[in-house]
């Protein structure tokens, strides 16, 4: 016995056609959440990222104990939360004696795993501990310049993949129009080795120069860390295929046999299949089916009814 | 974009807003960490500074925020969070109308009213051939002569109500098999089928189990009173009459409440309308009853019958 269930307020049916599968899709949001143990400096780093993602992020404050994101097993719950909260990046954080200071950068497909990289945090230095000009801090929600320097972002596969899920962590929404004013913030990440990166958070300074273009400078705002590669999951290819589809892929249908031409116009082309000759079928000609003689015994039928109804009238 | 002192190329996605510079290489061995810092910052002020060269060169439009530029597709690609939506699989009168060649025709709000010479709205109050406004139904000859017409017409709509909506539970089921459900529509199993029975099974309440359990309790030695209680079920409320006992010795300042009683009892009966409230008729037929039994010696069912003709032997008869 099924039953159809339907939204009964406007407000359920506009949250539930949010999150329904479209062409041009939403902002990432991302999850924010911790396990069983977390050092100082990691809950400063969950906090901080937090907040520069204010708006697409929201972050758990109690400690997950059964979410192990490289193992089969644990990351049930942390697709269930995906699901619930429609957060398609997540960062969870963790701190063992094996790996101190863990964040784990992974993304979600129909809220299931997609990738996952693991970092470890080295050298954080906490957005209070910058002192600069309080005149030119970012914007809550300011779209951001991404900055990736170095050789390692494109020889090494984890750097690659890195740089792809920082892009993606960072991004925001994808918009038509921007205000040139609202250019506030930047991301720096430099491949300092084949396995680390320092990433550091600044604020924009527009000078004036000469020309249109205003002089860009950069003033360290913070946080700023060093991440630190351990492991990471990429994509199986089929997966990758799909997710990676997007509707402007197909181009458009060629439309076969027809072509524009300036002299003639449009112009196509037919083709007639082969004639078979001996198996065409031929005509029935016998002589009852001849139309002639169809016709000419329907006019009879009608000349004698029409007569039978004279001599009616006639009796009459 | 070509930076112009050493000959580099960087990797500009305008529509991200991101830069990519794949030539600089670091030295494996850094001076400082502030060295170090200091360079992946101007690093970081050359790319931006690349990405503001195309950006501020787009046309833009003045409005009161400030100028506004319509930003190009990004051209990195990024993995989608959730599938492409998938295209709907034709319903089953779709599929008809394919076949048959059956075009849709948009119908108009106001339609032309025969009966009555006016042009009426089509759904709605007062619409063109409301069922519910036909005075007089014709009887035909296949028409038991029993039937209630009306009734059958409702009867009918009913039915046919029921078969749109079992049509549109089947569409949406075939819909929900190719991943094509409409956003806002769920299928929700209720009850699990009985093979056989097309019943549902009848949900107990919360009041009526309680009593349930109540009566199991009951049958126990004790009487429930000390039976191992779930987590979160309530103590058994308490059976039979409920007596309200007022305080034997009265508090001192306080009101003595058992007098208080008897005299209100004393005070209704004595009253000038106590023939109201007292029936005497009957309070006098009780006492002549009781008398009349006491002196008849009635036999009390439940004392042993004396038994006259036995005679009982004298226990200290000496002989």
């Amino acid at each position: 016995m099924m039953e159809i269930r339907t939204p009964k307020t406007h407000k359920a049916k506009r949250v539930l056609e949010k999150r329904a599968p479209k062409l041009v899709e939403n902002g990432k949001r991302t999850l924010i959440l911790h396990g069983t143990k977390t050092s100082a400096t990691l809950s400063s780093v969950l906090m901080e990222l937090y907040r520069l993602k204010k708006g697409g992020a929201i972050k758990y404050s109690r400690r997950n104990e059964n979410i192990r994101p490289f193992e089969s097993g644990g990351e049930t719950s942390l697709e269930f939360f995906s699901q619930k909260t429609d957060c398609s990046i997540f960062a969870y954080g963790s701190h063992t004696k094996k790996r101190p200071d863990n964040l784990v950068l992974g993304r979600m497909y129909d809220h299931h795993v997609y990738d996952l990289i693991e970092v470890g945090i080295e050298n954080f230095k906490s957005l209070l501990s910058f002192s600069y000009d309080k005149k030119i801090a970012p914007h809550e929600g300011s779209k951001p310049f991404i900055c990736f320097t170095g050789e390692g972002f494109e020889n090494v596969p984890e750097l690659k993949q890195l740089k792809e899920v920082l892009t993606d962590l960072f991004r925001g929404e994808v918009v038509d129009n921007l205000n040139l004013t609202g250019l506030d913030r930047a991301y720096i990440c430099s491949a300092v080795s084949p396995t680390k990166v320092f990433l550091t958070h600044c604020a924009i300074k527009l000078k004036k120069s000469g020309t249109i273009v205003p002089r860009i400078e950069l003033v360290e705002v913070g946080p700023s860390m060093d991440l630190v590669i351990r492991r990471n999951r990429l994509p199986n290819e089929g997966l990758r295929k799909e997710a990676m589809k997007s509707s402007k892929d197909k181009p458009k249908k060629k439309v076969k046999n027809v072509d524009q031409d300036d002299v003639l116009g449009k112009r196509g082309r037919i083709f007639i299949p082969e004639q078979e000759v001996g198996k065409t079928p031929l005509p029935d000609k016998s002589k009852g089916v001849k139309r002639e003689r169809r016709e000419g015994k329907l006019k009879k039928k009608n000349k004698e009814e029409g007569s039978a109804s004279k001599k009616h009238k006639k009796s009459e | 974009d070509m930076d112009m002192e050493t000959d580099q190329i960087y990797q500009i996605d305008v529509g991200n807003l991101l830069a990519f510079n794949p030539n600089h290489r670091f030295s494996s061995a850094p001076s400082s960490r502030e060295e170090l810092v200091k360079e992946c910052v101007t690093e970081g002020t050359k790319l931006v500074q690349a990405i503001a060269d195309t950006l501020f060169n787009l046309p833009s439009t003045e409005t009161n925020d400030g100028p506004l530029v319509q930003l190009p597709p990004p051209t990195t690609k990024l993995p989608r969070e959730k599938h492409l939506p998938r295209p709907k699989p034709p319903t089953k009168w779709e599929e008809f109308a394919l076949k048959k060649g059956i075009q849709k025709r948009k119908k108009d709000k106001i339609v032309y009213d025969e009966t009555t010479d006016k042009f009426k709205r089509r759904h709605g109050y007062d619409r063109v051939n409301d069922d519910n406004d036909i005075p007089i139904i014709e009887a035909k000859a296949s028409d038991e002569p029993g039937e209630d017409p009306f009734a059958k017409r409702l009867d009918d709509k009913k039915k046919r109500v029921g078969k749109q909506e079992k049509n549109r539970l089947e569409n949406l089921k075939t819909a929900a098999k190719a991943g094509a459900l409409p956003s806002h529509v769920q299928l929700a199993v209720t009850g699990l089928p009985i093979s056989g029975t097309k019943t549902q099974p009848k949900k107990i309440g919360k009041e009526a189990l309680g009593d349930v359990a109540g009566l199991a309790a009951t049958s126990t030695a004790s009487g429930g009173k000390f039976d191992k209680k779930l987590p979160g079920e309530k103590p058994p409320k308490k059976q039979g009459k409920h007596h309200k006992y007022l305080p034997v010795v009265p508090r001192y300042g306080w009101v003595d409440e058992e007098k208080e009683q008897t005299n209100k009892v004393l005070g209704k009966l004595l009253s000038k309308h106590s023939h109201e409230i007292l029936n005497v008729g009957k309070a006098i037929n009780m006492y002549n009853d009781k008398k009349e039994k006491k002196k008849s010696g009635r036999s009390d069912k439940l004392k042993a019958k004396k038994d006259i003709t036995k005679k009982k032997p004298y226990a200290n008869k000496a002989n």
